[in-house]
């Protein structure tokens, strides 16, 4: 069904989303100082984005998507050189977004309003305490190994699912190779040097932080902007299995308080449900539906999400 | 003029754990056990620990794990942020850090002897807070870090679960990152004790039934997120990938070195001769090795091997005996301690 739908469609679908996305209230929310998200509440709420608007999705479908976005984050975090180069990955990715809306004044100005948010929160961080939000995220992201056919054609990730990290390419500090020693008076006595297989090289300029600018930073940029396939694949899944059955076990007294700050966030939501009239469309992820339906059944247990559902209102 | 390798290292078979490490600092532990060819090692893979160690015949292995204690209120699932063996004259105890409270626990991590919970109220709102940064100090003492920056002293009696608080240091207004204790011996007037935070600030401190600061090593504008002291000298490694070296009696730079590409996530040095073992997120560990030159007294580091571990953020370095012959290492995501001896 995927080629009955027109461009008319596709903007439809993108504005439905970014707009709930960016949502004063959702964002609100999102930006109140707060634990990380268990994986089971990122994807409710991944999930009900992704229903925001009139397309849908079966499970099979949803699980690739989250896997495949999850799988690019997780690159994208884990391969910033500096941990303040996460927010430079938040501003590509916000970049985008702006110009898949760039025809609609409304829906620019509340990615805009979030931006400028961002940079109040985030700008005046230090150092220490990015990597200590970049080591959080990791640890979400700990014992993801889905391998990705565009990671895998382009040489960032290995066939056992894991990233490639390159020992070549710019610093992001003048480290030329020495050692300095110096008396007591401060006066550098000795310089030697070393060498590594590594090849480094100083990089040219740092990224903007502004509003617009230049990030510099590749990482979070359109992995798609030359059309390829997409897949996923489910074999060479984690073998600790015992660690992820421990996380889906969860005492009821951390459900319930879950389920309370999901109620709150998703309440913030405005989902458009098709009406009568209205033709929603379903996406389908796979080549066909059969393989699709043949997916959801053959998924291994330990990478199931167990989305759990909500109905919330305000 | 560029040295290549003075000495060589290869890799042995690596030890398997149960669950994968995270990306925290320091994230290794080893206990030298004497009269046992293999040590026994730990590594922190999120909300649990996992501990791994040779059998006493050397044909096994043991698996343990240890979980991050919830405290009172169970609202989320805490996260242990460093685990750390403290040997003391009279025991050995096993300490593992979270977001809620210090764990210390028996050298097996069969039974826990004391748990101490964070005040939260004496953190600021909207901050985390989890106490990180473990040493053993003065014989008696386990000092443990927080993430407002307090150093807490506990006292620790020969046997049983009396541990109490006997001070607490507010020096650092940055959370703590790591703390070492003087592995060798201190020169006349030199702490033994070092204190690390999230800025970079060192503190050397001289432990006692009263710990006294005696020097502030202010911060350049880099975390320092693993922090050594062996002979009076202080081994800082770097947010920058820098490792510096200063004198711990007066706190002046000795050495300037661009070790890493990114920033190092562990130090460790041998105490009997003084080798000093880097690892960080470009995925290398180097060794080098420290002295000090017979004249003059100046500290002087020379670089012995560079080790790169393929497509590993290395989290956690540690020698494996005292001369610094063999290390172990881990990575970010994966099950394994990699384990690398001189050839």
């Amino acid at each position: 069904r995927v080629d009955e739908w027109t461009d008319v469609d596709r903007k439809r679908v993108m504005n439905d989303i970014i707009t709930t996305m960016f949502n004063k209230k959702f964002m609100e929310e999102l930006f109140k100082p707060q634990e990380l998200y268990s994986k089971k509440a990122l994807r409710t709420v991944y999930d009900r984005l992704a229903h925001a608007s009139i397309m849908r999705l079966n499970q099979a479908s949803m699980d690739k998507l989250y896997d495949l976005m999850t799988m690019a984050f997780k690159y994208q975090v884990l391969l910033c050189p500096r941990p303040k180069d996460i927010l430079l990955v938040t501003f590509n990715h916000l970049d985008a977004i702006k110009d898949f809306v760039h025809d609609s004044p409304g829906i620019l100005n509340q990615v805009d309003e979030t931006f400028r948010q961002l940079i109040e929160t985030y700008s005046c961080l230090s150092a220490g305490e990015f990597q200590l939000i970049r080591q959080t995220l990791l640890i979400f992201f700990q014992d993801m190994h889905i391998r990705v056919s565009i990671f895998l054609k382009d040489k960032v990730q290995n066939s056992n699912g894991r990233f490639v990290l390159p020992i070549s390419g710019p610093v992001p500090w003048d480290n030329d190779l020495f050692l300095r020693m110096f008396n007591r008076n401060g006066d550098e006595v000795k310089r030697t040097e070393f060498t590594t297989d590594g090849n480094y090289v100083t990089p040219q300029r740092e990224g903007s932080f502004e509003l617009y600018g230049d990030r510099v930073l590749k990482l979070g940029t359109n992995m798609y902007s030359v059309s390829r396939p997409v897949e996923t694949h489910m074999s060479g899944s984690s073998k600790n299995v015992a660690s992820r059955a421990k996380e889906n076990i969860a005492p009821n007294p951390l459900a319930k308080e879950e389920l309370n700050f999901l109620a709150r966030l998703l309440g913030g939501l405005e989902i458009k449900e098709p009406g009568g009239s209205e033709t929603g469309f379903r996406l389908n992820l796979f080549t066909t539906d059969d393989e699709e339906e043949h997916a959801a059944l053959t998924r291994p247990e330990e990478l199931s999400y167990k989305v759990i559902n909500i109905e919330a209102t305000q | 003029m560029a040295a290549a390798d003075t000495e060589m290292y290869r890799k042995e078979k690596s030890l398997q754990l149960r669950s994968s490490s995270a990306a925290l600092y320091n994230n290794l532990s080893v206990l030298r056990r004497p009269g046992r060819p293999l040590a026994c090692c730990c590594a922190v893979h999120g909300p649990g620990l996992s501990l791994v160690s040779a059998d006493a015949d050397g044909t096994g292995f043991s698996h343990r794990q240890l979980q991050a204690k919830e405290g009172s209120m169970a609202l989320s699932a805490s996260l242990l942020t460093q685990a750390a063996w403290c040997v003391l004259p009279s025991r050995v105890l096993l300490v593992l850090t979270s977001q809620k409270g210090i764990q210390m626990y028996e050298s097996d991590g069969s039974i826990m002897v004391y748990w101490h919970a964070l005040d939260v109220t004496e953190h600021p709102p909207a901050q985390a807070v989890f106490a990180r940064g473990i040493a053993a100090a003065g014989g008696r003492f386990i000092c443990v870090g927080t993430s407002s920056g307090l150093v807490l002293v506990f006292d620790i009696p020969p046997k049983g679960t009396n541990i109490t608080v006997s001070e607490v240091l507010e020096q650092h207004h940055d959370a703590i990152t790591d703390i070492a204790a003087e592995l060798g011996q201190a020169p006349d007037g030199a702490g033994d004790l070092v204190t690390a935070d999230d800025a970079g600030t060192l503190c050397v401190w001289s432990t006692g039934e009263e710990f006294a600061l005696l020097i502030k090593i202010p911060a350049f504008g880099c975390t320092c997120s693993s922090v050594k002291l062996w002979n009076g000298i202080v081994a800082a490694g770097y947010g920058n990938g820098q490792i510096r070296l200063y004198e711990a009696a007066t706190g002046l730079l000795s050495a300037e070195v661009n070790a890493h590409a990114r920033w190092i996530y562990a130090l460790d040095v041998a105490p009997q001769t003084g080798k000093l073992l880097s690892g960080a997120e470009d995925s290398f560990v180097h060794v080098w090795k420290l002295s000090r030159d017979p004249d003059t007294g100046d500290v002087e580091i020379e670089h012995c091997h560079a080790e790169c571990v393929t497509d590993t953020q290395v989290c956690g370095a540690r020698f494996c005996d005292p001369e610094g012959n063999s290390f172990a290492v881990t990575g970010y995501d994966l099950s394994e301690i990699f384990r690398y001896s001189r050839a």
